[in-house]
């Protein structure tokens, strides 16, 4: 199976071998927030009647900006939000729509609940798995695709349903899985 | 969805395209009517006295009167200056695909449900706490809610009664514990969603400490109709079918014709729901078993179809009404790997804040597993058993591990055949 590094994000550090022999840390660029990033978390704050509520939704808008949330975020998110950084780290590895690594172009987010399990999840899963060469939790080499489980998507009475991207899409027939991945570049 | 209001008043205006009603249409179907009538003709006592004397139960799956959690909050110059509403939107149980509808086809009736409940309690400040995936409800609720504000029925000084309350959509970032309304809170709140001890219970320190009142998308929705046309009006919804007032989002889910949802009166018998609107199971299969509302309930027996659907007759039989909504099990279905499918859910989304749930759920699903391939051991099943009891109700700090348990309690109870021919006998490991 070809699965990307998970290093491979554009922000991560390249890791040589001589530095890890000699016990050193890759030297990571620090984290600055881009304008629109920081001015759309400063918009967020003023929802609520305290800060640290707006935590989730930062998390997001880094998450909109790069594709996923570094760790280098972690500690300037919390500057911000004015809260500490493990409080931060706390909600960023709670919530499973929060990335930690590099996810692909395109996320595929397929039902595994019962309803779907039902109508036919086990051979949608075994269709996109072969079409797209990785399993469940990894992305592909080419950095196309990230295939994830997830939770009842709402959509039970047109199961089996998976999510890529923002489009819900229900009805899935294992053998129409690779004329709609192709629609997803 | 075409009937009139007078029968389902929830969904009567929704659009044959599901396209979401703007102000004007919506106003011009009788909308924001219930606001200016609570706002301008009752005090927020009266809105409350009139939703507990209909008999509103909570949607969301515990059935609670609404009426009465609204009247835990304090009220008066003594009360706390700041109360929060919360609308659970949150739908998340396996099986659900009720509020989704709401949201993306009516998204002003709950905006409008939302000022006349924040009224009753003198809500400062509203969220509604939608799940991240419903990216097209939180669209078209932001959208309301944007025209609502302009034409004054959101901000300072609502139509001059002197009350102010705004509206926001609070999005999540998944996990199924968020619809447990003291782990929503925490949520909120930008914390991890563990649950919350109770007491005290939200109504008294929730959001931020302040009064708080949780209600999910469907319950909300019904207080409107209940303002414009009274208690006896609601209750009488009912059509005689049960002790509850109101009508009920149903719908069908698994291998059967024409899955789908359906706004009926409460108290519809699962068989009309199953056999008259979703045309019965597929050519070729037949009805195994059910769940009645969502992955957190006790499984029911096609004997059992005949009962009406609402809280006390479902919890009579055994099991939990839930929300409502049907998942039908097929004669070609394994019941272990159905059971294997509901426990990994469950331990995979157990917030992991106290032992039993977190340790307890693995072990479920392991042994599950083990006996779904055949290779489960003499005493699994005896320790299946004792997982019901030790992850049951009082056992766990919420009803995530208890909610678990149900579809498994209920599953050994009817195939307990299927469990034992799961076990690999002595004689067969040896023989291998």
């Amino acid at each position: 199976m070809s699965t990307a590094n998970a290093n491979s994000g554009a922000n991560a550090p390249v890791l040589k071998l001589a530095d890890l022999v000699g016990g050193r840390k890759p030297v990571e660029p620090p984290f600055v927030f881009s304008d629109e990033e920081r001015h759309e978390i400063e918009h967020e704050l003023g929802h609520y009647d305290d800060n640290r509520a707006a935590t989730i939704e930062a998390l997001k808008i880094v998450q909109k900006h790069r594709g996923w949330v570094p760790d280098n975020a972690i500690a300037p998110l919390g500057e911000i939000i004015g809260i500490p950084a493990s409080d931060v780290e706390g909600v960023a590895t709670f919530y499973n729509m929060i990335f930690r690594r590099p996810v692909g172009r395109n996320v595929i987010k397929l039902c595994d609940s019962i309803s779907c399990f039902l109508t036919g999840y086990d051979e949608v899963r075994e269709a996109i798995i072969r079409h797209i060469g990785v399993g469940l939790g990894q992305t592909t080499a080419d950095n196309r695709f990230t295939l994830l489980p997830i939770c009842c998507l709402g959509a039970c009475d047109k199961g089996p349903v998976a999510m890529i991207n923002d489009d819900t899409i229900g009805n899935l027939d294992p053998t129409q899985i690779p004329k709609l991945l192709e629609q997803y570049p | 969805m075409t009937a009139p209001a007078e029968i389902r008043p929830l969904t009567a205006h929704v659009a044959a395209d599901g396209a979401p009603l703007s102000l004007k249409i919506y106003e011009a179907t009788g909308g924001y009517r219930a606001v200016r009538k609570a706002l301008k003709d009752m005090q927020p006592g009266d809105v409350t006295k009139t939703v507990k004397d209909a008999n509103l139960r909570g949607r969301g799956g515990a059935g609670f009167p609404t009426g009465v959690k609204w009247g835990l909050v304090p009220m008066g110059d003594a009360a706390p200056k700041s109360k929060y509403l919360v609308c659970n939107a949150d739908e998340m149980e396996p099986g659900t695909f009720k509020d989704r509808l709401l949201m993306e086809s009516t998204p002003h009736q709950l905006v409008e449900s939302m000022i006349i409940a924040g009224y009753a309690m003198q809500a400062t400040r509203a969220y509604i706490f939608l799940r991240g995936e419903y990216v097209l409800a939180a669209k078209n609720l932001n959208a309301a809610i944007a025209e609502a504000n302009a034409a004054g029925y959101l901000g300072q000084n609502i139509l001059g009664s002197g009350w102010s309350m705004d509206l926001h959509v609070h999005t999540g970032a998944g996990r199924y514990i968020c619809g447990e309304e003291t782990a929503l809170i925490n949520s909120l709140e930008g914390r991890r969603a563990n649950p919350r001890a109770k007491p005290p219970f939200p109504a008294i320190a929730g959001l931020w400490g302040k009064p708080t009142v949780v209600n999910n998308v469907e319950t909300l929705c019904n207080v409107p109709h209940i303002i414009n046309n009274g208690a006896e009006w609601f209750v009488g919804l009912n059509q005689g079918k049960s002790k509850d007032g109101g009508t009920k989002l149903y719908g069908v889910s698994g291998r059967a014709k024409k899955t789908g949802l359906w706004e009926l009166p409460i108290g519809t018998t699962a068989r009309e729901i199953l056999e008259v609107h979703a045309g019965g199971m597929k050519d070729g299969l037949n009805l195994k078993c059910w769940l009645p509302g969502g992955a957190s309930t006790d499984f029911l027996m096609p004997e059992h179809l005949d009962l009406a659907m609402d809280f006390d007759t479902i919890a009579k039989a055994g099991s939990r009404m839930g929300t409502g909504l049907l998942t039908v099990v097929d004669d070609k279905q394994n019941i272990l790997s159905v059971v294997r499918n509901l426990e990994e859910f469950f331990a995979r989304e157990s917030c992991g804040w106290c032992t039993p749930c977190r340790d307890g759920l693995p072990w479920t699903e392991k042994l599950v597993r083990a006996l779904e391939r055949g290779e489960g051991q003499e005493g699994d099943i005896e320790t299946l058993e004792q997982l019901t009891r030790f992850l049951g109700p009082g056992k766990t700090f919420c009803a995530h591990a208890p909610g678990a348990m149900e579809p498994l309690q209920s599953a050994l109870k009817f195939f307990r055949a299927e469990f034992e021919a799961g076990i690999k006998k002595a004689s067969a490991q040896a023989a291998a």
